[in-house]
């Protein structure tokens, strides 16, 4: 009973903080898309009211849609960023779950070789990087940010998914061995299942920096061809800083595709999460 | 006894036999150790070396740690370097001291049982996390300018409007507001990985806790802190890590010159400027790699005192 009456204004404090927190997360966003609907007056007379049949003005768009190729800068994004992830993903668990299930020697080097890449942003070599790319004439193609990216996004994949790999039970995996199943088939079978809901974690902290990179579009691929929506965004919003409109509706365009984007993979996180956290 | 003892080496030496080499685990290593080897480990060497050479005349000469003496003891370069290393410890401090105790409170809350709708305020607040600095820099620059007057007009609001400056035009404040940007950027990250972690305590140790009297606050603290330390350590080493390299927001917001008056200078942004040039300054490779040596042993040294003092004490549980 009283575990009943203490915990009704606990949830409604929760709720407050929550709410709260989600307005403060969510107001910038919804602001800047509100007012890319605006005219330039509206924009400034009043920027806190949802458009309003007075000052609806899509002038913003028009701008942005006659200037730049949005629609292709966002599919080289969605490229790159799928291809990398998947790499990322599928190599980092695998060694992973090499370093840690067995014990070989120099285990613990290669734990720190491979750890050594959290620490070092890859942007420090990007002079070789770069060297690397015109003498393998790769640059200004999506595979060379393909392959920086898998390589940026490898060390920390291999490190948080070791930590959760740990957690697996030794006895399902020695039961496994005992009916005779292969390494193989226990890794992508047994462990890989068990790990998931890390795995849904690693993804999206490896997709955010990948998607939203401006360094490497920028030295690697800045081609129009190649151009990222990042870096296109960029540009853009260098060209047109006292244009609000135009502004507003690029932002507005940056930020609507990945927000849908992120709905769609955000229930499989979610359900990734809860359904069946290590245990 | 003697027989038991022949059956023991017998099978020692079977395990022995039976795997010399063990090829999985070649298989499982090398995809990832062949792509990061050859685009991580051998460019940040090219990189090092770099920083012990100077072009002099067209061509490369060896100077050893000229490169460092010159960041450290001329002027020109030391006033920067320091400005910006004391920035960055600002930067990181802040986020420390706002971003995860927000994250771990966010975390905590959304895991408190038959608490409805945690799946919308998960999915709210990770949102910014998902945007890329050039929107973040860009809308906060616009909320936060005095041309549009939002800011001014929420703070009427609550009555304080005349707390209002122009933050990212002041030299005193200029690197706070942007830190605390950071923070409203990436606070989903310490809450998705406490998140995970609490969800993963059995039930079982949450029901003896309950036996046993211990709910609420007290619950938290004595049962659920201790079990998910080895996250909160993880979370503490990425934000000092993704500190010490940041550069994009301040870029995005404030440009490379890191204004007012180099105000909001961290590591990140003087790296680029000294290896690219800006305005009448001609860019340098080799400073460049200079600076970028510092900013890869400052992290080192963080992630040591990471890997050898913090996570060799923290406990793991295997459930």
């Amino acid at each position: 009973m009283s575990t009943a009456t203490r915990s009704l204004p606990r949830a409604l404090g929760a709720h407050a903080i929550l709410l709260t927190y989600t307005a403060i997360a969510l107001f910038p966003v919804i602001l800047v898309v509100m007012n890319s609907f605006k005219s330039r007056a509206g924009i400034f007379g009043a920027p806190l009211t949802p458009p309003t049949p007075k000052t609806l003005d899509l002038i913003g768009y028009t701008t942005v849609f006659g200037q730049g190729d949005f629609i292709h800068y966002f599919q080289n994004s969605l490229v790159v960023t799928v291809a990398s992830l998947f790499f990322v993903l599928l190599f980092g668990a695998m060694a992973a779950f090499a370093l840690s299930e067995y014990r070989f020697r120099g285990n613990t080097m290669m734990g720190l070789y491979l750890a050594l890449g959290i620490m070092i942003p890859i942007r420090l070599g990007t002079v070789a990087i770069l060297q690397l790319m015109v003498a393998t004439g790769l640059v200004n193609t999506l595979t060379a940010l393909i392959l920086v990216y898998t390589a940026q996004g490898l060390p920390l994949a291999i490190f948080i998914l070791s930590e959760f790999m740990k957690q697996v039970s030794d006895d399902l995996k020695n039961a496994g061995r005992i009916d005779g199943l292969s390494e193989y088939t226990i890794f992508f079978r047994l462990v890989l299942p068990l790990v998931r809901p890390s795995m849904a974690t690693v993804a999206v902290f490896t997709m955010i920096p990948i998607w939203n990179d401006l360094w490497f579009p920028l030295i690697l691929a800045p081609s129009e061809d190649t151009k990222t929506v990042t870096l296109g965004a960029q540009l853009f919003l260098g060209q047109f800083v006292t244009n609000w409109n135009a502004i507003l509706a690029a932002l507005s365009l940056a930020i609507l595709p990945v927000l849908i984007l992120y709905v769609i993979f955000s229930r499989q996180l979610i359900r990734g999460i809860t359904s069946g956290a290590v245990k | 006894m003697a027989t038991k003892l022949m059956a023991t080496k017998l099978m020692a030496a079977e395990t022995r036999a039976k795997r010399p080499i063990r090829w999985h685990v070649g298989v499982f290593l090398a995809p990832a150790v062949l792509v990061y080897t050859a685009f991580m480990i051998l460019p940040l060497f090219g990189t090092l070396q770099l920083s012990l050479f100077r072009n002099i005349e067209q061509s490369q000469v060896f100077v050893g740690l000229g490169n460092f003496r010159t960041l450290f003891g001329d002027p020109n370069w030391s006033v920067n370097f320091w400005n910006a290393l004391r920035n960055n410890v600002w930067f990181f401090i802040i986020h420390m001291l706002v971003q995860n105790p927000i994250g771990i409170l966010l975390a905590a809350l959304l895991s408190s049982p038959r608490l409805r709708f945690t799946a919308f305020y998960r999915t709210a607040i990770f949102v910014p996390t998902i945007l890329s600095f050039v929107i973040v820099g860009f809308a906060w620059k616009l909320i936060l300018s005095p041309i549009w007057g939002v800011a001014p007009h929420l703070m009427d609001f609550v009555g304080l409007k005349s707390f209002f400056t122009p933050w990212l035009g002041k030299e005193q404040y200029a690197l706070t507001a942007l830190s605390l940007v950071s923070v409203w950027q990436f606070v989903g990250i310490p809450m998705m990985l406490i998140y995970a972690a609490l969800l993963s305590i059995p039930d079982e140790v949450i029901e003896a806790a309950e036996c046993d009297g211990v709910t609420g606050m007290a619950q938290f603290w004595k049962i659920k802190l201790p079990l998910i330390l080895p996250s909160i350590g993880i979370i503490s080493i990425l934000t000092f890590v993704g500190n010490f390299n940041a550069f994009d927001l301040i870029y995005t917001a404030q440009g490379a010159l890191a204004g007012p008056n180099y105000s909001t200078d961290i590591l990140g942004t003087f790296l680029y400027r000294a290896f690219f040039g800006f305005q009448l300054q001609v860019g340098d490779p080799n400073m460049g790699a200079a600076i970028a040596t510092i900013m890869f042993l400052i992290i080192l040294a963080g992630v040591c005192v990471y890997l050898f003092l913090v996570q060799t004490r923290l406990r793991r549980y295997q459930f």
